[in-house]
């Protein structure tokens, strides 16, 4: 159940985030669905052979985010938050665009110009996928 | 998860050329524990002292509940312990020192054994004379942990090893843990290792311990903070910062004790923070020897 989880040394983040953002994709693209058990911590932990610390840490943020619910002595699931993954996917867009619009102010472009970038990438897509 | 594996109160050892003084350490019952720090830091004579091998001159030491070196006969029976030293004998095979182990300890467990063996890629009928470093230090591992015991001290070991052998031990460490009642304390140089699997991180240097806590606080509280120094700007000396270099206008400090406020009181006297970088245990470790090293001598 944890067997595509791949934490990397030489990802700048630390683990903790990478095993949270793991998680998060796993709702988001449907493997994991709301309400559904997810490993114990510790079982986790010895899955990914991280520590037990940095699991719990990535628990407990999950958990303060309402991505997922730990209960004491019953394990951790994920949140029965209808619509969870579509949040989660919305949150990542919305990510995305902040970070292109950071980029776009260091570059000087207009809003408008930022715009019209963004069709031309959805176009470049489109275009692929007809292919 | 209140009971202690291992504990030490005000520890000290003299020696001609080096001592190891006020060691205070705490293993919390289900945790793995990295002792990392620099050549001849103690942290090998700090191993000797816990498990009963060196005497103390002063302080205290308990490890799963006995007193060392009082006790440690009654301690040894639930302790594993592989060292870069131990020696096995050259002329007997693998399969012989399974069965010694097991005539001493009831609580062998020769299935484990033998999964150990060929997850290990060892065979039983090897002598010891002819296998590679990292197939004996794999085969002194093996032996320690088929006894299952309730704590594992390993001095490093990992040390010397190729990458695929030393995942491999990882593996099984991390493994142990799946079991709550059972703890490790481990050192290492190799930092990467003690990042990966440590609850708790105890840095030695000379003789003390510099910092001795739960692995996340620890690695959140060390930042690298890029700078923008315009022209006129003299950066401020800010606490919770132990280090800052300058070349032109750009700068980078270091953190020990970030928070947020840090990066708000530079903007505040005119710099530009550029980003905000986590370090890892490598970066930590020279930075913290380095200042550790500079206070002393200041």
């Amino acid at each position: 159940m944890s067997g595509a989880f791949a934490i990397s040394q030489s990802d700048k983040r630390p683990m903790y985030l990478q095993i949270m953002e793991q998680i998060k994709q796993r709702i988001s693209v449907g493997d994991w669905t709301e309400g559904q058990s997810i490993p114990s911590i510790r079982q986790l932990a010895v899955d990914l052979q991280v520590s037990v610390i940095t699991v719990k840490r990535a628990y407990l943020e999950l958990e303060r985010e309402g991505v997922i619910v730990t209960q004491q002595g019953k394990g951790s699931h994920v949140a029965s938050t209808p619509g969870l993954g579509a949040r989660l996917r919305e949150q990542e867009l919305k990510r995305h665009l902040e970070q292109a619009s950071r980029i776009a102010a260091l570059l000087g472009l207009r809003p408008t110009e930022l715009e019209e970038r963004l069709r031309e990438a959805g176009d470049r897509i489109s275009e692929k996928e007809t292919i | 998860m209140t009971d202690v594996a291992i504990e030490l109160n005000g520890v000290g050892k003299m020696y001609p050329f080096f001592s190891l003084s006020n060691i205070d350490l705490q293993v919390p019952q289900g945790q793995i524990m990295g002792l990392i720090g620099p050549n001849g830091a103690g942290k090998s004579t700090t191993i000797r002292i816990l498990m009963g091998l060196v005497h103390q001159d002063c302080g205290d030491v308990q490890v799963l509940g006995h007193r060392m070196p009082a006790e440690q006969v009654a301690a040894k029976w639930d302790i594993g312990f592989v060292s870069e030293d131990m020696r096995l004998y050259d002329s007997m095979t693998l399969g012989w020192h399974m069965s010694f182990v097991q005539s001493i300890y009831v609580r062998w467990d020769a299935a484990y054994a033998q999964l150990l063996l060929r997850r290990f890629g060892l065979r039983a009928e090897q002598k010891i004379k002819g296998v590679s470093h990292g197939q004996r230090v794999k085969a002194t591992l093996l032996l320690a942990l088929a006894r299952k015991p309730k704590l594992l001290v390993l001095d490093e070991p990992t040390t010397g090893l190729d990458p695929v052998a030393r995942h491999e031990i990882l593996r099984e460490l991390t493994d142990v843990m799946a079991d709550e009642g059972r703890s490790v304390l481990f050192s290492s140089h190799n930092t990467q290792d003690v990042e990966q699997i440590s609850d708790t991180i105890t840095f030695i240097d000379r003789g003390r311990i510099i910092d001795s806590m739960d692995k996340e606080v620890y690695l959140d509280r060390w930042r690298r903070l890029r700078l923008e120094v315009p022209w006129g700007v003299t950066l401020p000396a800010l606490p919770g910062i132990i280090g800052v270099k300058q070349d032109g206008r750009l700068a980078v400090a270091t953190a020990n004790a970030f928070v947020p406020d840090l990066a708000n009181a530079y903007e505040s006297s005119g710099a530009r923070v550029h980003s905000i970088e986590n370090m890892t245990l490598e970066e930590i470790f020279v930075a913290n020897v380095e200042h550790s090293r500079e206070e002393v001598e200041a």
